[in-house]
C-alpha cells in the first residue's frame, strides 16, 4: 500500500512539477475560460432582464469546456512524448498510475477554478459564492477528472484524440452538470445546503462509482 | 461457431408471427382510451409500439453492457461482436422510441419536443451510443478496438440511470405508465390494454432476440471474410 | 536457479489480424548478453515489449526466474529495465528530476546517493541540474539507460539504443554497454549495426518473419562468417547505420 501511494504521489509531482515550469494547461484553460465568459457576456447582455440569472450555467458551461482542454492533455502528452511506457513500466498496479494522473488533473481544473470564480464575481458583480457552492464545486470536478481521466486514455489510443474526447465524456457528465448547476441556484436563491443533499447525494454517488469503475478498467485502457 | 441457421430461421419466422399477434393486438384487441380525449384516441395507440421500443433498447443496451464486462474478462472476439450488434439495435430502437414519443406528444401536449425526462434522457443514450460508435470508427487495431469500446460501452451504460434521475428531478410530465400498483394516474392503463400492452412488449422483445441473433452471425460472417482477405492479402 | 532466467515458449502476438510474433521459443540463461538482429517489422519491438510486460502475448507463456509474467507482472517489473526508441524521459524536467521520479516509481531507497552514482557514471552529473531538453542526443541516450539502470534490475532490455546517435556517441554507447554488460547481468539487445551488436553479445539471434530462424554462440562467429548470413536474413538495404 505504501508502494501503491509513493507510485501516485510520484506521478502527481512529476506532472505538477512539469506544470509550475511550462503552465502549458493552466494557460490554455485560463485563456479559455476568460473567453468564454467574454462569449456568455455578450450573447446574453441585451436578452436576459438581470445577468445574475446566468451565472449558474455560465459557471458550469465554462468549467466543462475549459476543463476537457487540461483533461486532453493527461495522457496526449504522455504519449506525444513517448513515455508512456516509462509509466507502464512502473512495478505497481496500473491504476496507481490513473490516480497520480486524475488528481493531477483534478487539482488543474481546481485552480482554474479559483481563478475564474473572482472573475465572474466582478464581471457579473454578484458576490453568489458561498461554501456550500465550493463543496459542490469540488464533488463535480472530482466526477469529471474521474471519468475524464480514464476517456483521456481512452481518447488517446484513437485517430481523431482530442476532438473525441469532449464527444465521450459530455454525455456521461450530464447529472453531474445537472447536479452542479441546480445547485448553484439553489444556493443562489438563499437555499441551505439540507435542502440540497439530493443533488450533492447524486455527486457523491457519481463520483464514488466512477472511481471505483476506473480502478477496475484502468488496466485495459493502458494495455496493447 | 455462431448461431446455426436452423436457429435463426426459427427465430425469424417467431418474429414475423409475433409481429402480427403485436399489430393484431396494438389495433383491435386493445379497447380505445376512454379516460383521454377522444380526439387523441387513435394516437395512444402508438403507445404499443412506443414503449416495445424504450423497453428493447433498453435491454439492448443491458446486453452490450453485459458482453463488454465479459469481453474484458476473456478477451473472446465473440463479446466484442455481441456488444457491438447489441448497441446498434440499441441505437435503432432508441430512435423508434424517440421518434414514436415526438409523434405522440404533439396531439397530446400540442408539441413534438419536450425536456422531459425520458425523452431527454433518451436523446442522451442516444448520443453516448453514437460517441460509443465514433470510438470504435476511430480505432484501427480491432484487439484495441475492442479494448476501448469495452471501456467506454460500461461508463456509458452506468451513466444512463443517473441521467434519468437527475433530468426526473429537474422537471417532469411524462406519463408514468409502470409505476406503483395503486397508481391512479389517468394515463395509467386499463386491465384490457394491460393484455395488448404486454402483448407487444413480449413481440418486441422476440423482435429484438432474433436480429440481435441475426446481427451477431453477420458479424462472424465480417470476421470470417476479413480472415480470408488476410489470407489471400486482399 | 536450475532453469534459465527467461524462457519463452509459443510466443504468438496478433495486432488484430496481423500476426508479427509466430511462435518465438527462446531460452536465455542469467548472465548472457543475447544481441536480436531482424529486419524493420520483424517484430522486434514487439517482443522487447512483451518481455518488458507493456504488450500482453495473443499465446504461449514468458517466464522471468520461473515465474509466469503473466501472474505477476507487477513483480516482474522490479527485475528489468527496459531501453526503447524513445527516452522516456521529461523534457520539461531536469536530470536530476527525471531520475528522482523513476527512483519513486520503483521505489529506491536513499535515492540521492543512487541517482549521484549513475549520472556519475554516464558522465552527467556536472548537467544534473539542466533540463533534458538541453540535452543532446547521446546524452539524452545516455540518461535513458541510467534511467533504466536506476532500481538495478538484473535483467535489461535496450531497443536499438545506438539509432540516431552519431558514430562517436554510437562508440561512447558501446563502452558503456560493455561496461555495464560484462557484470551479472542479462543483457537482451537489438540493433542494426551488426559490427557493434556482434562486439557486445556472447549470443547473436535473428528474428525474422516473426520466428527465430537464427540462433549461434558469438564466439564461434566471426564478422565475415555472419556477413552473408545476416544480409540473407535482414538484407543488405538496412544496414546503412
Amino acid at each position: 500500500m505504501k508502494r501503491y501511494l509513493q507510485v501516485v504521489w510520484a506521478v502527481l509531482w512529476k506532472d505538477l512539477r512539469i506544470e509550475l515550469r511550462t503552465k502549458d494547461i493552466f494557460t490554455s484553460m485560463a485563456v479559455f475560460a476568460v473567453l468564454a465568459l467574454m462569449i456568455f457576456n455578450f450573447a446574453f447582455e441585451l436578452r436576459v432582464p438581470d445577468k445574475t440569472m446566468v451565472i449558474p450555467g455560465v459557471l458550469w458551461v465554462t468549467i466543462t469546456f475549459s476543463g476537457v482542454l487540461g483533461l486532453g492533455r493527461a495522457f496526449i502528452s504522455e504519449k506525444d512524448r513517448g513515455s508512456m511506457a516509462g509509466l507502464l513500466l512502473a512495478p505497481v498496479d496500473r491504476s496507481a498510475i490513473y490516480f497520480g494522473k486524475m488528481l493531477a488533473s483534478l487539482i488543474f481544473i481546481l485552480v482554474m477554478e479559483v481563478f475564474l470564480l473572482p472573475l465572474m464575481v466582478i464581471f457579473f458583480n454578484a458576490n453568489f459564492i458561498s461554501l456550500p457552492l465550493l463543496l459542490v464545486l469540488f464533488l463535480g470536478t472530482l466526477g469529471f477528472a474521474a471519468v475524464g481521466t480514464v476517456f483521456s486514455g481512452l481518447a488517446v489510443n484513437t485517430r481523431t484524440r482530442e476532438v473525441l474526447l469532449p464527444v465521450l465524456l459530455f454525455p456521461v457528465m450530464l447529472p453531474v452538470l445537472m447536479a452542479g448547476i441546480r445547485a448553484t441556484i439553489g444556493f443562489m436563491e438563499g437555499d441551505a445546503l439540507a435542502d440540497m443533499m439530493k443533488w450533492v447525494n447524486l455527486l457523491i454517488f457519481f463520483d464514488l462509482l466512477y472511481l471505483v469503475v476506473a480502478y477496475m478498467t484502468f488496466d485495459f485502457v493502458v494495455e496493447e | 461457431m455462431s448461431l446455426s441457421r436452423r436457429l435463426l430461421q426459427i427465430l425469424n419466422f417467431a418474429a414475423l408471427v409475433a409481429m402480427l399477434i403485436a399489430v393484431y393486438a396494438a389495433l383491435v384487441l386493445a379497447p380505445d382510451a376512454i379516460n383521454v380525449d377522444p380526439s387523441i384516441r387513435p394516437a395512444q395507440r402508438i403507445i404499443y409500439f412506443h414503449v416495445p421500443s424504450a423497453w428493447s433498447s433498453m435491454l439492448a443496451f443491458f446486453v452490450a453492457f453485459i458482453a463488454s464486462i465479459l469481453y474484458l474478462i476473456t478477451k473472446h472476439i465473440r463479446w466484442d461482436i455481441w456488444a457491438r450488434a447489441a448497441s446498434e439495435l440499441g441505437i435503432a430502437f432508441t430512435v423508434a422510441a424517440i421518434i414514436s414519443g415526438s409523434l405522440w406528444a404533439k396531439p397530446a401536449w400540442n408539441t413534438y419536443w419536450t425536456w422531459d425526462p425520458r425523452l431527454t434522457t433518451y436523446t442522451i443514450v442516444l448520443l453516448l451510443y453514437i460517441a460509443y460508435f465514433m470510438l470504435r470508427g476511430a480505432i484501427d487495431e480491432p484487439g484495441r478496438r475492442a479494448r476501448m469500446a469495452a471501456v467506454y460501452g460500461i461508463f456509458a451504460f452506468l451513466s444512463v440511470p443517473l441521467t434519468f434521475m437527475s433530468i426526473r428531478w429537474w422537471n417532469t410530465i411524462h406519463p408514468v405508465i409502470v409505476d406503483a400498483p395503486e397508481n391512479t394516474n389517468k394515463f395509467g392503463l386499463g386491465p384490457n390494454m394491460m393484455n395488448a400492452f404486454m402483448i407487444t412488449n413480449i413481440a418486441f422483445i422476440i423482435l429484438f432476440v432474433t436480429l440481435l441473433a441475426n446481427r451477431i452471425s453477420l458479424g462472424w460472417a465480417e470476421e470470417r471474410m476479413d480472415a480470408l482477405k488476410e489470407r489471400l492479402n486482399f | 536457479m536450475a532453469g534459465p532466467l527467461i524462457e519463452v515458449v509459443g510466443l504468438r502476438k496478433a495486432f488484430g489480424r496481423h500476426r508479427v510474433l509466430k511462435g518465438v521459443d527462446l531460452a536465455i540463461d542469467a548472465g548472457e548478453s543475447v544481441v536480436l538482429f531482424g529486419p524493420n517489422g520483424a517484430g522486434k519491438t514487439t517482443f522487447l515489449r512483451i518481455l518488458a510486460t507493456l504488450s500482453k502475448p495473443t499465446s504461449g507463456t514468458v517466464r522471468v526466474a520461473g515465474v509466469d509474467i503473466k501472474n505477476n507482472p507487477e513483480g516482474i517489473r522490479q527485475y528489468l529495465g527496459l531501453v526503447t526508441h524513445a527516452p522516456l524521459l521529461y523534457t520539461d524536467l531536469s536530470a536530476e528530476e527525471n531520475l528522482a521520479f523513476y527512483a519513486r516509481l520503483y521505489g529506491i531507497d536513499a535515492p540521492a546517493r543512487r541517482i549521484d552514482e549513475l549520472l556519475e557514471r554516464v558522465g552527467l552529473l556536472h548537467r544534473r541540474h539542466d533540463l533534458v531538453r538541453t540535452f543532446s542526443r547521446g546524452m539524452v541516450q545516455r540518461m535513458a539507460i541510467a534511467r533504466a539502470l536506476l532500481h538495478n534490475p538484473p535483467i535489461l532490455l535496450l531497443d536499438e539504443p545506438d539509432t540516431g546517435l552519431d558514430p562517436q556517441a554510437a562508440e561512447m554507447m558501446t563502452d558503456f554497454l560493455r561496461e555495464i554488460g560484462g557484470s551479472e547481468r542479462t543483457v537482451l539487445m537489438t540493433t542494426h549495426h551488426l559490427e557493434r551488436g556482434l562486439e557486445l553479445a556472447d549470443r547473436v539471434l535473428i528474428l525474422q518473419g516473426g520466428r527465430i530462424v537464427f540462433d549461434e554462440l558469438a564466439d564461434a562467429l566471426s564478422y565475415e562468417q555472419l556477413r552473408p548470413t545476416y544480409d540473407e536474413y535482414v538484407g543488405a538495404g538496412v544496414m546503412v547505420a
